[in-house]
């Protein structure tokens, strides 16, 4: 199914958790809403599932208001953060709910309620838990039972919120996998919140980075990293090294010293340049970036050192990854050269 | 080990704990009070109930006066019962579940019934439905009794037990929040579906122990329902009522049997209410891990 949302706004007092948000969500995709806690996108997930009411704009699914409908008639599975399972339901219960309470006309009967059940335990494999209650399963299991109970009602749309937030870090990262595989296998859209880059961009189809209410950029994972479209998103995904700069003259200015890099289309004026911490590299001297080696240490194939750089006033601090074929030493005057960088105006 | 244990345990003193002087005072005195104001009226109730033998004490129950005033309060605990859980279940649903302008003033309000004195609460009804009151004059017009008759009793008797449910339920629903009513939404659950089948079930201890503490009281209130009652003998005398009413007359014995069985309902209560808050906390260990 295909989402689309216009002009969302939603006012909590005088906060603005929502700004004018625009977005299409294609069908069958895998989409993260990306953004630091604030941002507005639990906000959005849960005017799309219908828990909350945007002041203005549209949502329409397929084409069809879906404003004109409550929650229960959207046929849109949600899964929470902290699960909210039934706390005095067993697992097999939790997941049969949304079963038993449809209208008399379309409801299975025990038997197919029963059979439906065992297939999406099966599916999210914890079948054997079936008579077990909440409290007795680990964080990673009610996760899963809470999807299988969303999936329960055959939703058009799968909506989740921080799915992998309140998990260790090794359960995380094998439920993402499984959730991918999942996506893969029953192909429903889907929607996930988190504040965590590495777990979009290693999910998702699509990532939407949001920031303040509004959308920051739209792409997949790879544009998203490589090519951000603000400041906010160039330093909020990957981890960026910042230098003020001045670009003038079609020259980039860090101080008094100009640098050997184009400004690529930028505006005249004060800017600051982002580079990524693998693509700031030791140059041949002239025309690079000076400054002092304070600190080495070594990770597997690369280097990460700290640079004081002397350009501009005072001393700037930054850390680079550089392969360890050209050995840095403590102390060391060496010169730096973006390979790959983007400026925006400050 | 085992050396060391009973080393541990022999000494004199030990820093964990208080001087064994002190902690045997301290013991002391809270048995002595226990005994003095809670254990021995207990006893001298039964006692004076029972010390003209146990056909004497049956025979005063048995009295017709006896058998109204138990049959009153039984009615009068029903009524209050069944419409204070409908209520308290309603405000402390609204209350919790949903966010309104006023709220805070409504659990103000909710909680006015304990600040008031009992009697007070009594007069108000008689300034409402008294003859010289709000509505009495319209009410004699059309032949309703109210003052003086089990309207009345049952009046003052819900608005002084209303805030039981509601106090019980409060803090368990708010701690317990509203993300299980929004899950059962989206899973297509309407309203009732959601209420009975989520709600319900995860609050029926609090709601058992509101009821429980709402009965206690609406069985044994004294001030407001003396203030409407009007004593009328075999009629609108409720069990404490008529306690008083018997011992001011000096039949004891008659006065004690009745008193006797408020002290067995406030024994059950005590027990019942133990059991409960056990299984209160148990839920709230679920909740928490």
């Amino acid at each position: 199914m295909t989402i689309e949302l216009k002009n969302l706004v939603k006012k909590f007092g005088a906060f603005a958790a929502l700004d004018g948000v625009d977005l299409k969500i294609e069908d069958g995709e895998l989409l993260a809403l990306l953004g630091p806690s604030g941002s507005g996108k639990t906000t959005l997930l849960r005017i799309i599932a219908g828990l909350d009411w945007p002041d203005a704009g549209d949502v329409s699914f397929d084409g069809e208001n879906a404003l004109a409908r409550g929650a229960g008639e959207r046929h849109v599975g949600f899964v929470f953060q902290h699960y909210a399972l039934f706390r005095h339901m067993t697992v097999f219960e939790n997941v049969a709910f949304g079963l038993r309470v449809q209208p008399r006309a379309i409801r299975k009967d025990e038997a197919g309620i029963r059979a439906r059940v065992k297939e999406l335990l099966d599916l999210v494999q914890l079948d054997w838990l079936a008579n077990r209650y909440p409290s007795q399963l680990s964080g990673g299991q009610r996760q899963r039972i809470a999807l299988a109970r969303a999936l329960a009602i055959e939703p058009r749309i799968l909506l989740l919120d921080e799915p992998f937030g309140a998990l260790d870090a090794k359960v995380r990262k094998e439920l993402r996998r499984w959730l991918r595989t999942l996506h893969e296998e029953i192909n429903v859209t889907s929607v996930f919140v988190t504040h965590d880059q590495e777990e979009a961009l290693e999910v998702a189809n699509r990532v939407v980075v949001m920031d303040k209410g509004k959308i920051e950029q739209i792409g997949t994972p790879g544009e998203v990293y490589d090519r951000p479209a603000t400041a906010f998103v160039h330093s909020f995904i990957g981890e960026s090294i910042v230098l003020p700069v001045n670009v003038s003259d079609g020259r980039v200015w860090v101080g008094d010293q100009a640098l050997n890099i184009k400004p690529n289309g930028a505006a005249p004026g004060p800017s600051q340049l982002f580079v990524r911490r693998h693509d700031m590299q030791v140059a041949p001297p002239g025309g690079g970036l000076r400054g002092s080696v304070r600190y080495v240490r070594t990770f597997g194939a690369i280097q990460r050192a700290d640079i004081a750089l002397s350009a501009g006033d005072g001393e700037t601090l930054i850390e680079i990854d550089t392969p360890r074929d050209r050995q840095l030493k403590l102390g060391d005057v060496v010169e730096l050269q973006p390979t790959r960088f983007r400026i925006f105006s400050a | 080990m085992t050396d060391g244990q009973i080393v541990l345990r022999e000494a004199a003193t030990d820093a964990r704990t208080e001087p064994r002087l002190i902690r045997w005072i301290v013991i002391g005195l809270a048995v002595l009070f226990l005994t003095v104001f809670v254990v021995l009226p207990l006893v001298l109730v039964f006692a004076e109930a029972f010390s003209r033998g146990v056909g004497a004490y049956f025979s005063a129950l048995l009295e017709p006066e006896g058998l109204a005033a138990i049959r009153l309060t039984l009615v009068v605990a029903a009524i209050s019962l069944t419409l204070n859980l409908v209520f308290g279940l309603i405000a402390a649903w609204a209350i919790t579940k949903f966010d309104f302008p006023g709220k805070s003033f409504l659990i103000t309000l909710i909680d006015l019934p304990f600040s008031v004195s009992p009697v007070i609460s009594g007069l108000l009804f008689v300034l409402l439905f008294g003859m010289q009151g709000f509505f009495g004059p319209w009410l004699q017009d059309h032949n309703v009794q109210i003052l003086f008759a089990v309207p009345g009793i049952a009046l003052a008797t819900i608005f002084v037990t209303f805030p039981f449910v509601a106090r019980a339920l409060i803090p368990l629903m708010q701690e317990q929040g509203t993300l299980e009513e929004e899950a059962a939404v989206s899973l297509g659950a309407s309203g009732l579906q959601t209420f009975f089948r989520v709600t319900l079930p995860n609050i029926k201890w609090g709601v058992l122990y509101g009821v429980l503490l709402c009965n206690a009281r609406a069985m044994g209130e004294f001030g407001a329902v003396s203030v409407v009652s009007g004593h009328i003998r075999g009629e609108t005398n409720t069990m404490p009522l008529l306690v008083e009413i018997l011992y001011n007359e000096y039949q004891f014995v008659a006065a004690f049997a009745i008193a006797s069985l408020l002290a067995m309902l406030a024994l059950v209560t005590l027990v019942a209410k133990t059991i409960l808050e056990r299984h209160l906390d148990e839920g709230q260990q679920l909740s928490d891990d």
